[in-house]
């Protein structure tokens, strides 16, 4: 009863099924180690980003906590302590002759220092901290919004997006830095803060002052922020993609 | 489910007919399943293995951790795997927390190379195989239920009747005797079968994506009550780790099923569609002549 039409349906069928086999067995590596592998998983982001975008209001808060789920020990991640002569020289008066710089796509480049930017309205706000690796801690930041900072240096049309320069040096020898749009860049809860939970930011935590990002995982909140500037494509920076970890695969959009 | 297609493969008193038991859209439905879900599943104990531990709660206690895998100094000063839960300690060298890399030498990570996706410790691709293809899974689920409703589909196969519920008991002792039904029963899923599809489908499935997306720190922004209905991020990490074990046993039990129910038969069915059950020969004269 078996018709030629049949036998090469199977023949068909079993070659996919084989394919399937030997894509998820053998070939793994091989595939998760090709650019366009990468490129084509990679654009989901843009997906998910449209889709959140859509789905939660522009300016919708990350949730808040009380004092008590303040974690007793927040966990320090990624640099704790930067191998940089230059920061090293800051730390050790205190940050008393650190400026951030601002600059870029901006009407009017500005240096900032850390008397100045406590000088503008602080805000406080105990919030989560997700890393990428799966674990959370709660923790109270304080410091200046960035809007704040951005209406000084009044961004020029063209500026799409923040870039964060950041003084500890990583494997590869570049600094590390990010990029944010400045959609997220107007969030109230996107801080340039300089204390945790009452305290002069520590060095491990960023010291002397990190990005927080209420919305989206830790990699996005770069530490020690020396250099902030407006551009209109993060594409000429580093690797290309935007930041350091995002050079090494990770997502620019780590909403999710 | 309900078209014949007569194929009179044996004599005696009883005959095998081929049946239509599953639609085309059910079966390509299937099998983008099997690949889509074998990718979450690896992907997402890739993503585990970044911090195999997990919490119960908003945030993580690194002193209360309901699971942890982790490499430590045993006896005789050899490196061992151990996976706690809860209070216990068990010994996992090369299954959990110490096992061979892909490299070929011992390493710590949670779950071992041949379960992660990619084999190697690698978070950012798994992130890119389990958020691309969480997509497709969402969009896979979200095509099943439009055409399962509007086919009636769900309603006809998978909807329990009262006499699947009554025998439900018996159902299980004849799947513990490994006996399956080849007549005319055979043409309907039974009540085991129908429970356990409608468990996947309508709790596990949903959990998973909820839990998914309590996890998401923008959609947290915009749904906080996500955060209320699983008590925390940490609490929807660990849900949606249970969740993906269920799925896991879930296959498991089904592969099981189909190997002793009729491999032959049961994938035919699931790629052409049609599938042979046993009836009575029928003595009616019409029959002959087809």
């Amino acid at each position: 009863m078996s018709k030629p039409i049949d036998a090469r349906r199977r023949r068909l069928i079993l070659g996919l099924g084989a394919g399937a086999g030997s894509l998820l067995l053998g070939g793994c590596e091989r595939i998760s180690s090709d650019p366009d592998t990468q490129r084509v998983l990679g654009s989901a982001q843009w997906l998910t980003r449209a889709a959140q975008r859509a789905l939660v209001s522009r300016d919708a808060l990350a949730p808040q906590y009380s004092l008590s789920d303040i974690a007793p020990v927040f966990r320090a991640n990624g640099t704790t302590d930067p191998n940089n002569p230059v920061y090293q020289g800051y730390a050790r008066n205190q940050f008393r002759d650190w400026r951030l710089q601002v600059d870029g796509l901006v009407e009017n480049p500005k240096e900032f220092s850390l008397d100045a930017l406590r000088a503008l309205r602080a805000h406080t706000q105990i919030t989560r901290h997700d890393c990428v690796e799966g674990w959370s801690c709660i923790g109270q930041w304080t410091g200046a919004q960035l809007r704040d900072v951005l209406a000084i240096v009044l961004p020029r049309p063209q500026a799409r997006y923040a870039m964060f320069f950041c003084a500890d040096p990583m494997d590869g020898g570049s600094n590390y830095y990010e990029s944010i749009d400045l959609r997220t860049a107007a969030h109230p809860q996107t801080l340039l803060a300089y204390a945790l939970n009452g305290e002069t930011l520590p060095v491990a935590y960023g010291a002397p002052l990190r990005l927080r990002l209420g919305r989206q995982l830790g990699y996005k909140m770069a530490k020690y922020v020396m250099h902030i500037q407006l551009v209109d494509s993060y594409r000429s920076f580093g690797g290309g993609q935007g930041g350091y970890w995002e050079d090494q695969g990770y997502a620019w959009y780590a909403g999710i | 489910m309900q078209r014949d297609k007569h194929a009179p493969l044996s004599g005696g008193g009883r005959k095998r007919i081929l049946i239509l038991r599953h639609s085309r859209s059910v079966r390509v439905m299937h099998w983008v399943n099997v690949l889509t879900l074998g990718i979450m599943l690896m992907s997402g104990l890739q993503i585990f293995n970044a911090h195999p531990s997990l919490y119960w709660g908003k945030s993580s206690d690194f002193s209360h951790r309901l699971l942890h895998m982790e490499a430590v100094e045993g006896a005789h000063g050899h490196t061992e795997g151990v996976t706690r839960v809860g209070g216990h300690t068990f010994v996992t060298t090369g299954l959990f927390g110490w096992s061979r890399g892909s490299d070929g030498t011992y390493t710590e990570r949670g779950f071992p190379v041949w379960a992660t996706l990619p084999g190697s410790t690698w978070l950012a691709m798994g992130r890119l195989w389990h958020l691309f293809f969480a997509w497709i899974l969402v969009l896979n689920g979200a095509a099943y239920l439009l055409i399962g409703i509007l086919s009636g589909h769900l309603r006809r196969d998978l909807l329990p009747t009262g006499a699947d519920l009554r025998s439900l008991g018996h159902t299980f002792v004849e799947h513990v005797r490994l006996r399956f039904p080849k007549g005319d029963e055979a043409r309907r899923y039974n009540g085991i079968q129908k429970l356990s599809y409608l468990f996947i489908v309508f709790i596990v499935g949903p959990l998973m994506v909820l839990t998914g997306l309590t996890m998401s720190p923008t959609m947290d922004a915009g749904f906080p009550w996500l955060l209320d209905v699983f008590d925390g991020r940490q609490s929807a990490r660990t849900i949606h780790f249970l969740g993906a074990m269920c799925l896991l046993a879930f296959v498991l039990v089904h592969l099981v099923m189909v190997i002793v129910s009729g491999l032959r038969n049961n994938l035919r069915s699931m790629i052409t569609g049609r599938y042979a059950i046993e009836v009575e020969q029928v003595v009616a004269k019409g029959a002959e002549h087809e």
